[in-house]
């Protein structure tokens, strides 16, 4: 278990972890998210006694990082940023010697092949580092984490810099780690956290911004269930049965498509299910369905609406305000830019 | 403390560093020894020891420049430092891999000796006490290297540095000869003795040469150790701080 309280750093005069605090219980997969420079690595960093914090407290399992670095850091496996390779070792003779340093007791053969086909670089294991692409690197690095088998694993951007075969390989073992192991992973890229954790802490200019589960946090950013289906049909008669259907709170038509259809955006009621209902319609009024999407918000949705909800209000005041736009005042917005485009046309 | 210890001796020998260092030292040591002993057909070495004590600040930090200044240019000290070792052992481990690679240099005077024993009587305790002698400044001298080198994160400022810093300790006592013959008014006099005395107690030279002379003195052991101890710890306290920043 980890427990991080009031945690705050201060590069000089530049605060680059303001205030955080959070717990991640044992077995549990946190995503650390943040654009660069953020603030992850910092926090990461002072969460595995790199470097010290300014305020604040890190406990791993109990112990303060601090006060018995020794008996927490024996808890941790890290990868930092960078991994810290030594390019003129073997990667046999590297793990053993994380192993010596690490002062393990597990049976050293038994343990560092395990790790080898864990990370699958057992085929690699008695070249020099230097000569390993950066993917195998990555993967070494991650073995080292992985020596004495600590109970939480910390990885910071593991996949930076990968192809995206790499990629995927990386977070399928991230995914099988997480059920031995107590694991934070940062990343700036989204379907990574989104593929892996249960939990998202977002880091934004070193305050956390959100700290939740995905489904909660989509939920929270956007608790309205809208839709678009394009249909063909004539657009007035459409739009008028789409409203009859029970669950529907508003409807409104997109500009023309191809071959005559349209794309109607539909916003429904809470926990209202109309696809059986608009299926049904599209039957009776002999229509014919050739998209049907449920507008869902991505985490790059949820990630932009807070981080640019924080930059706006905080620093540019002066500048017209971009705050977060809720689908009714953007559905009002747009209306308001077609009614100034009709009256200009009248004009004319 | 075991662990970096072999590493560090790894890497020595991974590298270019021990194979140039040892060439060079042995070279130096070679040339030294036909001229002071061989040459003149006498059974005496004190001229190649001589030559050692001034051979020792241009190639410890040889030794000593990347010892963490490699490390904190690759970031490879971000694995040691969340590590569960203690900083004390890190230094410790860098520190007499690096004592370690410069016994293997000096080892050779008792090659020298054995081959001087052929033709005529070596004075082992000499040798003995001159091998104790350059061991105890090394082990000095390689503090001070490693000290410098975990300041910066670059390998050939940390040569330079270095190299002046302990050129300087090798020479203090001449520098004292200058402090005691400047012209100052009289009343200063007091003043510059004493800080010429200080001086010359701190000389490396002056405790190195008793012992070519065969004089063993625990306090000048004590001398060595201490430095040694001092800038290991200054080191730690390096690291330590830096995490703070």
């Amino acid at each position: 278990m980890i427990e991080v309280k009031n945690l705050t750093k201060y590069y000089g005069d530049h605060l680059a972890v303001d205030n955080i605090s959070f717990t991640v219980e044992d077995g549990e997969i946190l995503g650390f998210l943040g654009p660069n420079g953020a603030g992850k690595s910092t926090t990461m960093n002072m969460l595995t006694g790199y470097i010290s914090s300014s305020s604040g407290q890190v406990l791993i399992n109990g112990i303060d990082i601090l006060e018995d670095p020794i008996k927490a850091k024996a808890n941790i496996g890290y990868l930092p940023e960078l991994p810290p390779l030594y390019q003129d070792m073997t990667v046999m003779g590297y793990l053993n010697f994380v192993y010596d340093l690490k002062k393990c007791k597990l049976p050293r053969k038994a343990h560092l092949t395990e790790i080898c086909n864990l990370c699958k670089i057992s085929d690699v294991s008695g070249r020099i580092i230097r000569k390993l692409s950066k993917g195998y690197r990555q993967r070494v690095g991650m073995a080292q984490a992985l020596v004495g088998n600590p109970p939480i694993l910390i990885l910071d951007e593991p996949t930076v810099g990968l192809d995206p075969k790499q990629i995927i390989e990386i977070r399928n073992l991230v995914k099988k780690l997480g059920k031995r192991h107590t694991l934070i992973l940062s990343s700036h890229i989204l379907s990574e956290i989104q593929a892996v954790c249960d939990r998202v802490i977002i880091i934004n200019k070193g305050k956390m911004a959100a700290d939740d589960t995905l489904d909660n946090l989509t939920k929270s950013v956007s608790n309205i269930n809208r839709m678009t289906v394009r249909l063909d049909g004539k657009r007035e008669d459409v739009l008028g049965a789409i409203r009859k259907i029970p669950g529907v709170k508003s409807v409104r038509a997109d500009m023309e498509r191809s071959g005559g259809t349209f794309d109607y955006e539909i916003v429904m009621e809470d926990g209202a299910d109309i696809t059986v209902m608009l299926n049904d319609m599209c039957r009776d009024m002999g229509l014919s369905i050739y998209r049907m999407a449920n507008d869902e918000m991505t985490l790059e949705d949820i990630f932009m609406r807070i981080t640019m909800g924080e930059d706006m209000t905080k620093e540019n005041k002066s500048v017209p305000v971009i705050k977060l736009i809720t689908p009714e005042e953007q559905k009002a917005a747009k209306e308001t830019a077609q009614e100034a485009a009709e009256n200009k046309g009248g004009e004319e | 403390m075991g662990a970096i210890f072999r590493r560090e001796m790894g890497a020595f020998f991974a590298s270019p560093i021990a194979y140039v260092y040892l060439t060079i030292y042995y070279l130096f040591a070679g040339v030294c020894f036909y001229l002071f002993t061989l040459s003149r057909g006498i059974a005496d070495m004190s001229g190649l020891f001589s030559m050692l004590f001034w051979a020792t600040f241009l190639l410890i930090p040889v030794l000593t420049m990347r010892s963490f200044s490699e490390e904190k240019m690759k970031k490879t000290e971000q694995g040691l430092l969340t590590a569960p070792v203690s900083l004390g052992s890190i230094v410790l481990g860098k520190y007499f891999a690096a004592l370690a690679m410069y016994t293997i240099g000096v080892a050779i005077v008792f090659v020298y000796a054995l081959i001087l024993s052929f033709f005529g009587a070596v004075a082992w305790g000499i040798v003995l006490a001159n091998f104790i002698a350059l061991f105890l400044l090394g082990a000095a001298f390689i503090s001070v290297g490693v000290f410098i080198s975990s300041l910066t994160e670059n390998q050939f400022i940390a040569y330079i540095i270095g190299l002046l810093l302990i050129f300087v300790m090798c020479i203090v006592q001449s520098l004292a000869g200058f402090v005691e013959n400047a012209s100052v008014p009289d009343f200063f006099q007091p003043v510059v003795g004493a800080i010429a005395a200080g001086m010359n107690a701190l000389s490396f030279y002056n405790k190195f040469y008793d012992f070519t002379c065969g004089l063993f003195d625990l306090s000048s052991v004590l001398f060595y150790v201490s430095c040694a101890a001092i800038f290991n710890f200054l080191t730690v306290r390096v690291l330590e701080t830096r995490r703070w920043r």
